[in-house]
């Protein structure tokens, strides 16, 4: 393609195509700290590109697409081009990863040990795992854990953190001097923006840990914690998994594994600050 | 008279994790994942260890694990459904 750029995140390399530069551009931008795909072979492509030439240039709107795909999948428009990068980099992860248990969660880590958050999409996953950053945890991913069946270790894939809404203003309060993508207005998601994990979450990115505590965080109640039984966390936990039934006995086990090892708590949090609180309370009493 | 004699799929057909009320069961020759409550868990073991008729069943699962209030009717019912998913075979 015309324009294409190379990355690993954690275990996993890409690489990118595009028909146009400016995606390209804000990627090797905000990804200039990241290594490349180990021996230089990717382990997923991304293709970012116009189902017809004019659009290109015409209301240039990007379809996305690689080794995996979503016939359905909208195309963006071009400004928004930098979340069709990140949305197709998922997209192959979420339909292609094998050696993985992938669990769409959250995690952050603290001497060797890792607290995993999953929820629906607004319920603060990414916000939380930010603002536990900048108190010293080690940032380990916001959108997909990679939990190894084999080991029961749980890799980092510290991407670009996607911030939404709310939680926008809270990260760049709590990382003042950070970088970020542009702001995407009126998104699918709402407003979006992109924010560079800190230094330390790319330096340590090939480093596992064993999880120690799944959380369950809910955005905009009063705070209340909960124990969630085993049962209905492996069900919960195989609903985030995007691979689960794709890995079939490995998948089992490796979740099976992670429920039996780890306490499962929900958390109610009006917001960010008591969330932390919450969350230290429950790490504090493990 | 239901004279079926009911046992275990092949060796090693199950992976069985036992999680609160619930039992995780993956069944290997479908990749499907069950979750069962009582008696189920209890039939899959009872099963592993030979065929066994559902009079015989009825005695186990009182005796055992004490799950009396189940009716010959009821035990019928839910190995019916094991044999449907196939985490057990008429013999």
């Amino acid at each position: 393609m015309r324009h294409a750029f190379s990355v690993r995140i954690g275990p996993v390399g890409f690489r990118i195509g595009s028909d146009w530069r400016a995606p390209i551009a804000h990627l090797e931008t905000l990804y200039r700290d990241y290594p490349k795909p180990l021996d230089g072979v990717p382990d997923f492509t991304v293709r970012l590109f116009a189902r017809r030439p004019w659009r290109r240039f015409l209301r240039p709107s990007v379809e996305i697409g690689g080794d995996y795909m979503l016939p359905e999948a909208a195309p963006l428009p071009l400004r928004q081009g930098l979340l069709a990068a990140e949305m197709a980099m998922n997209l192959q992860m979420a339909l292609g990863a094998r050696r993985y248990l992938l669990l769409h969660a959250s995690a952050v880590e603290r001497d060797g040990r890792a607290l995993l958050m999953t929820g629906v999409s607004g319920a603060g996953k990414s916000t939380l795992a930010t603002l536990l950053a900048a108190k010293g945890w080690r940032f380990m991913g916001d959108e997909f854990v990679l939990l190894d069946p084999a080991t029961g270790l749980v890799h980092a894939f510290p991407r670009l953190i996607s911030l939404k809404n709310e939680g926008i203003a809270a990260a760049q309060a709590a990382w003042p001097d950070t970088r970020m993508g542009p702001l995407l207005r009126a998104t699918p998601k709402g407003d979006i923006r992109h924010m560079v994990p800190d230094a330390r979450a790319i330096a340590a990115m090939d480093v596992p840990a064993r999880p120690a505590l799944l959380v369950f965080p809910r955005y905009g109640f009063d705070p209340e914690t909960r124990s969630v039984q085993p049962g209905e966390a492996f069900v919960r936990m195989t609903q985030a998994s995007t691979n689960y039934v794709a890995l079939g006995e490995a998948g089992f086990r490796g979740l099976t594994g992670l429920i039996a090892d780890v306490p499962a708590i929900a958390v109610d949090y009006p917001d960010g600050p008591r969330a932390i609180e919450q969350v230290e309370a429950l790490w504090a009493d493990l | 008279m239901d004279i079926s004699v009911y046992r275990a799929p092949p060796s090693d057909g199950l992976l069985i994790a036992p999680l609160d009320e619930f039992t995780a069961v993956y069944h290997r020759a479908s990749g499907i994942t069950h979750l069962l409550t009582d008696p189920a868990p209890q039939i899959l073991v009872a099963v592993q260890d030979g065929a066994r008729s559902l009079d015989a069943l009825l005695v186990h699962l009182g005796r055992d694990y004490d799950l009396t209030d189940g009716t010959r009717e009821a035990l019928a019912a839910r190995l019916e459904e094991l044999v449907e998913a196939g985490l057990v075979e008429r013999a």
